[in-house]
């Protein structure tokens, strides 16, 4: 970790907020859920806040990111509101998507989210593509591509990043390996090694512990900067751990992963706490301070929910808008109705 | 002797009596092993039969789908687990391209026996990716089967027939129907694809419905004898191949039908049927035939909105009301 303490304060509580503003979400996401005030299911990210805001420290608005069906990270990383969000996980009109996404498809094109994603492995061409516009218009922007370990046995993964190579484009492949894809264990899926098969591209890869926020987002610097030059692409693994089920309703979980082995992560390599008492230890914030942020935050979330829990739903007449561009309603518009 | 099970459980069932009677029947697809699916269906299979016959893979569709392929040409009898509907299209070129065309582009010489087992169905709250009802895609291709279990009856007989079968079937289950139970014999029996069932008699107009559409059916029908209005429920269970025979024979009794199904409307199962009526059975109608598929638009996440888009028993029987009494259900 680089020892310079207060030099960049406003950096690290500005990390250590949007951590644990994820995981004030996620909390606040999964209650909903318990509560069975949450239409359908949802994946959360707690455990692996590190990745998401490490590298999204690394980001400009102006940067792209695509993202998973683990995506609320990612998301607020990138500069989400959590009310906003409330309400697309609550299917209400404020939301980011109109209520018409729901939580594996919130998008936020202010903040370069180019959107969440249900199908595994599904938005790495689109993230290559992304890239590929900021070459060709001359745009100065990086793409960072997040999926997960069990995307790597995607094959569209392999025939973008052979293209991205051949033609250099600006994209950072960034894998989350958090140790499991769905209920099986990722040794189980994986054969070889996943920074083998970038090099095989010619990409240059990276492992980095995905619990630290510091080494990431030096990491991710240092990329995004050699991406801007021209220099890329890059791929990064990212070691790191969900610590709730694959998605909300998977709770009865021992029999694909221990208890222990969570309890252990969670003791030991929790990212918001280690980083909280680096924090201290470097004397950027005290005890006190980090609380108070805390709790702020806290409040922030609970505010977020209620406000999404009483805002209202969309009108029936959109359930056909938003189908194609430039279409107000698709249903009279396919039967050839003219405006 | 009966007894009720869920649809889960008799696909479960159909799967373990055809392992057991045929050693060439294999599983393979994602969380299929220990898992058992997200939907639990499977689980207890890899206890009695081992990995090396229910295969987990990686997430790597068209991968394991081109290697059951491989598999079924070589003699294998491979069953697929594809673990929602709207992972067909990653599959497409394996099914499509390869299992549907071999025995045709081979001479016959070749053949595919192998099923492909998938799910339809919205109002999960899933949105666009997790809800589709994808199946008028696998009708359209020639060489593929496609059956459209509406019970945990139809569920167990249509796989097994399908497991039995020489050729590519293709089975979507409806994936809110899991834990539906319905009455299905102890002894063994298998159903045989491209025979429809008429699931409720009457005499006024004949609603046809398919896999989670057959229960919208039924209770239109009941809706509707509070009307005074017979209506006559029939289920095709296989739409390749379709019982024309049956479907047609309500309808020239009848003289009114109306097609239900979850998929698009557009270019659908339903335009199909509905072609298929007016073109064998056109002067036998008293009004045009109805389609009622899903909302042609992407399936919304919004409980407000999604519950819009799939046809319900209210709106089937309005439908029915229509044509029955006469009302114009032309355009202008
Ligand atoms: C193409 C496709 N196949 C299967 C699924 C079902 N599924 C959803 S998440 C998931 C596991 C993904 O694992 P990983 O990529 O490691 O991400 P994680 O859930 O660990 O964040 C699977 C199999 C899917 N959504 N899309
Ligand atoms: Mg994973």
């Amino acid at each position: 970790m680089p020892r310079d303490g207060k030099a960049n304060a406003e950096a690290y509580l500005r990390m250590y907020r949007q951590m644990a503003r994820i995981r004030a979400f996620e909390d606040k996401a999964n209650q909903l859920y318990l509560n069975a005030q949450m239409p359908g299911l949802t994946h959360m990210y707690s455990g692996q806040e590190a990745v998401a805001v490490g590298i999204c420290e690394a980001l400009t608005d102006e940067d792209r990111i695509t993202s998973t069906h683990r995506g609320h990270g990612h998301c607020l990383a990138k500069g989400a509101e959590l009310k906003l969000m409330f309400c697309e996980l609550l299917g209400k009109e404020e939301g980011y998507c109109r209520g018409k996404g729901g939580s594996m498809h919130i998008a936020d094109q202010a903040h370069g989210n180019l959107g969440a994603n249900a199908i595994v492995g599904g938005s790495a061409g689109i993230a290559t593509g992304a890239a590929l516009s900021a070459k060709r218009l001359g745009r100065n922007y990086v793409t960072v591509c997040f999926f997960g370990d069990g995307a790597t046995a995607q094959g569209l993964w392999y025939e973008v990043m052979n293209m991205a190579a051949l033609w250099k484009l600006p994209v950072i492949y960034a894998c989350e390996n958090n140790g499991y894809s769905e209920y099986t264990a990722t040794e189980e899926v994986v054969a070889g090694s996943l920074t083998a098969r970038a090099e095989a591209f010619g990409i240059e890869a990276h492992q980095v512990d995905g619990q630290d926020v510091l080494a990431v987002s030096k990491l991710a610097t240092e990329l995004v900067e050699r991406c801007r030059r021209g220099e890329g692409p890059f791929f990064i693994e990212l070691e790191t751990y969900r610590y709730h089920g694959h998605h909300v309703g998977d709770i009865n979980r021992e029999y694909y992963r221990t208890k222990e082995e969570e309890a252990r992560w969670k003791a030991d390599r929790d990212p918001i706490a280690n980083f909280g008492k680096w924090l201290r230890s470097e004397g950027v914030a005290t005890e006190d301070e980090l609380a108070v942020i805390d709790s702020e935050i806290r409040d922030e979330a609970a505010a977020a929910v209620e406000y999404a829990l009483a805002a209202p739903y969309p009108d029936a007449v959109e359930v056909d808008m938003h189908v194609f561009k430039g279409v107000d309603h698709a249903l009279p518009y396919m039967s050839g109705e003219r405006a | 002797m009966t007894r009720e099970i869920t649809l889960s459980q008799a696909v479960n069932e159909a799967i373990a009596e055809e392992m057991r009677r045929d050693e060439t029947v294999l599983l393979i697809g994602e969380d299929v092993a220990e898992a058992g699916t997200p939907f639990k269906v499977l689980s207890g299979l890899v206890e009695e039969f081992g990995t090396e016959r229910v295969i987990d893979t990686p997430i790597a569709e068209p991968g394991f789908m081109g290697i059951a392929v491989g598999a079924a040409m070589t003699g294998s009898r491979p069953i697929v687990d594809l673990m929602f509907g709207d992972f067909l299209y990653l599959v497409m070129d394996q099914l499509c391209n390869q299992a549907a065309k071999t025995h045709y582009m081979s001479g016959g010489k070749l053949n595919v026996p192998l099923v492909l087992r998938t799910n339809l169905g919205a109002t999960r709250r899933s949105a666009a990716q997790h809800s589709q009802s994808l199946h008028a895609l696998v009708a359209h291709i020639p060489g593929l089967k496609l059956a459209m279990p509406s019970s945990a009856y139809e569920a167990k007989g249509l796989l097994k027939a399908a497991v039995r079968d020489d050729n590519p079937v293709v089975i979507f289950e409806d994936k809110l129907m899991y834990q539906d139970k319905a009455p299905v014999p102890e002894e063994e029996y298998v159903l045989a694809l491209g025979e429809a069932a008429i699931l409720r008699e009457g005499s006024e107009v004949t609603l046809i419905g398919t896999s989670s559409m057959r229960q919208v059916c039924e209770r239109a029908a009941e809706i509707l004898e509070g009307d005074g209005i017979g209506a006559e429920v029939v289920d095709p269970r296989t739409l390749v191949p379709l019982d024309e025979r049956t479907i047609l024979g309500s309808v020239r009794k009848t003289s009114r039908a109306i097609v239900v199904d979850e998929g698009h409307q557009n270019f659908g199962v339903t335009a199909e049927i509905a072609a298929r009526i007016s073109e064998k059975a056109f002067y036998h109608l008293d009004a045009p035939v109805i389609r009622m598929g899903a909302m042609d638009v992407p399936v919304p996440f919004s409980p407000a909105l999604e519950d819009l888009t799939v046809p319900t028993a209210e709106g089937v029987a309005a439908n029915a009301r229509a044509i029955v009494r006469g009302v114009p259900v032309h355009a202008p």
